[in-house]
């Protein structure tokens, strides 16, 4: 009973990152219709901006949780603006071409994100400082770590968050606008260059928190650590419907808890696998996946 | 631009066939060289490592202790009659068919004499055969698997294999932490952790302990949670991570924040900066190791004091094997009287000098038969310390 509780909480914490890697996945997609392949990447500068800043402030010596929330913010408005930048130049001179353009391109740019890491950070693994003391809570023979538990939390917080942005707030209104007609948009008064890089810059400093986050439960950090994490948060996000905010954090934990499920009998090398297993299976089966509905393709 | 499968169909065939018949060609006509055959001028070895990667660690130390023991020898004035030794360094980024390439390079268009590396044992066999194709003497300073071996005569190397560094780890947790029932994890990526793991697995149980089904991970993952929780049901008395240190540092990690709190075990792949990575969790973990510093033969002593004067660290047990393989190699070439393939090759293999690691005397097999030391992992103030246990010699 002790390892099926401990099984469940590890799926819930493994599940709550890609979770928050789903949201701005989503996001990004409910407003633009445009699968930013270079968000799990950005999850990744996020992670290394933060190991900067917290090496630069010497938080390893002496944690405090204070300076670690603000360096998740420094790390998320670097991503910010990184985020503005990629959609100014790669994705706005594309923009008005086929869909499909727009999606090459983001590989593009998540390639130069990629392999521009190796030249700059270099390809070796660093360790992230250890901003928070590290603290584990047992009740009963289940253990969960406090990071674990912030990442949790922050998840969940975000979800509601940007649900509240999007349906609560005077710029989320654009963003539905735009997302609905761009070109309508525009006639109607709406800045749509404005609300398209606010959309990129939320999604991006969403991405660096996460990239925080994450690192502070597992210290290691390399310039190639957003490419899995990212590809299955992006399985996240279609199995919970892309473009669906609930769906991004119940895709998240599903896929989760299924890789722990997994990890625990004797096929644990197989968990890749199954995850794009997966992918292809709701694709085939429900292209709008669990919580999405199908929207007719306007001509 | 529309493709004509009609027209230009055959002629891309006959292109296609043409240009691998003259890949072909080409590559038949290279080996059998067996090296520079020059007899003036600088000698030059070639050296393969992961200096960047996940195993950039390893790639770094064997760096240092290479270039250390070359240096040692042209100050002393060089080899052959006053010949310098120059180091050519390629690094394979921890990728085993970067390692191929590399030695390919050294060999066909470097030219050297010899070739030094790896320390991954995967790395190595994927490096070994360019090696013997070309009658190039290859000496692994630390690759523990032993397949890397045989591959040819032409491979060699100056550490101890896992057979019995399995056997050593599995007699220190059976005799001395008392453990009866154990858990093994080991990386499927990496040969040295799958051979390792077998090598445990048949010790213990010849000593009468119960070894529990190994659990699998691959290299770069980073939530052994699910599987340390499997691990944690079945209560071992203690548990093996045999892979390399990135992983084998959350592992532990990850392991203590689940409440496991019996003794780790590792190989020699636990030897590496990024094992710190692990903390204050590493405490109550033993890996088997080629050397200690803390060794007070003055052969050991020399060598730490100007390593670190070097250097400015203290020289891991991969740094010294690396300076090893040098002396050896060099030896071998006094005695050889030629940097010639074969003639180098044929002194290699009656080797035997006296090494930081130890007694240096290469086999039947070409592997060196050497004591192997437990060390006990510590973490305090941010560093972790190697602490010398026991040393267990070969039978």
């Amino acid at each position: 009973m002790d390892t099926f509780l401990q099984q469940l909480i590890n799926g819930l914490s493994l599940g709550a990152i890609y979770a928050l890697i789903a949201l701005g996945y989503t996001m990004v997609y409910g407003v633009l219709r445009l699968i930013n392949f270079a968000h799990g990447d950005v999850y990744m500068l996020g992670a290394f901006a933060g190991y900067f800043i917290a090496n630069a402030l010497a938080l390893d010596a002496n944690p405090s949780i204070l300076w670690a929330i603000l360096v998740t913010i420094s790390a998320m408005a670097v991503c910010a603006v990184v985020g503005i930048l990629i959609e100014r130049f790669a994705y706005r001179p594309v923009r008005h071409h086929s869909r499909l353009t727009s999606l090459i391109t983001a590989i593009g740019v998540s390639l130069l994100l990629e392999y521009g890491g190796q030249v700059v950070f270099g390809a070796t693994p660093r360790f992230f400082p250890q901003m928070v003391r590290s603290e584990t809570y047992s009740l009963g023979g289940v253990q969960i770590t406090n990071q674990n538990l912030l990442i949790i939390v922050a998840a969940v917080a975000m979800m509601f968050g940007l649900h509240f942005v999007i349906h609560r707030t005077k710029i989320g209104t654009a963003m539905r606008a735009t997302s609905y007609n761009l070109s309508v948009a525009t006639l109607m008064g709406i800045n749509t260059d404005f609300v398209i890089a606010f959309t990129f810059a939320l999604g991006s400093a969403l991405a660096a928190a996460a990239g925080v986050l994450v690192a502070l439960a597992i210290p290691r950090i390399d310039p190639l650590m957003g490419l899995m994490t990212g590809l299955k948060a992006f399985v996240a996000a279609v199995l919970g419907g892309i473009g669906n905010i609930p769906g991004a954090m119940l895709g998240g934990m599903l896929m989760g808890l299924m890789e722990t499920g997994l990890s625990a009998t004797a096929y644990s090398t197989y968990r890749d696998a199954v995850a794009f297993g997966v992918l292809i299976l709701i694709l085939l089966v429900r292209p709008a996946g669990l919580l999405g509905t199908a929207r007719p393709e306007k001509v | 631009m529309k493709f004509d499968a009609n027209n230009s169909g055959r002629g891309r065939l006959a292109l296609v066939a043409a240009l691998f018949l003259s890949i072909t060609v080409a590559c038949e006509r290279k080996p059998g060289t067996g090296g520079a055959e020059s007899t003036t001028g600088d000698i030059v070895v070639g050296m393969y490592g992961s200096l960047t990667g996940d195993g950039a660690s390893f790639g770094q130390s064997s760096r240092e202790g290479t270039e250390l023991a070359v240096d040692e020898i042209n100050d002393a004035g060089g080899l052959l009659g006053g010949r310098q030794v120059k180091l050519l360094v390629e690094d394979d980024q921890s990728k085993p068919e970067e390692a191929s390439n590399a030695v390919t390079k050294l060999v066909t268009q470097d030219k050297v004499v010899a070739v030094l590396g790896e320390v991954a044992s995967r790395r190595s066999l994927a490096a070994a055969p360019v090696c013997q194709k070309y009658m190039i003497p290859m000496i692994s300073p630390s690759s523990t698997n032993e397949r890397v071996t045989e591959v040819g005569d032409y491979i060699f190397r100056v550490c101890f294999i896992d057979p019995f560094q399995g056997e050593v780890l599995a007699k220190f947790a059976y005799h001395d932490l008392k453990a009866r029932k154990v858990a093994i994890l080991k990386d499927i990526q990496q040969d040295y952790s799958v051979g390792l793991t077998d090598s445990i697995r048949k010790h213990f149980t010849a000593l009468g302990g119960q070894v529990l089904d190994p659990v699998s991970y691959s290299s770069g993952d980073s939530d052994f949670k699910a599987i340390l929780t499997q691990v944690r049901s079945q209560k071992p008395d203690a548990v093996f991570a045999t892979g390399y240190y990135p992983e084998a540092a959350i592992i532990v990690r990850q392991a203590r924040e689940l409440g496991m709190k019996m003794p780790f075990l590792g190989g020699d792949g636990w030897v590496g900066d990024a094992l710190k990575n692990g903390r204050e969790a590493l405490n109550n973990s033993y890996i088997s190791n080629h050397y200690s510093g803390d060794n007070p033969d003055p052969v050991v002593q020399n060598f730490v004091r100007a390593y670190r004067a070097r250097f400015n660290r203290e020289p891991d047990a991969i740094a010294a094997l690396a300076y090893d393989a040098v002396k050896v190699l060099a030896d071998a070439i006094t005695r050889a009287n030629s940097t010639e393939g074969p003639t180098l090759r044929g002194a290699l293999a009656q080797a035997d000098v006296p090494g930081v690691t130890g007694r240096l005397r290469i086999n039947a097999q070409r592997n060196v038969d050497k004591p192997a030391v437990i060390q006990e992992v510590t973490f305090a103030n941010g560093e972790v310390k190697f602490v010398y246990k026991t040393t267990i010699n070969p039978n």
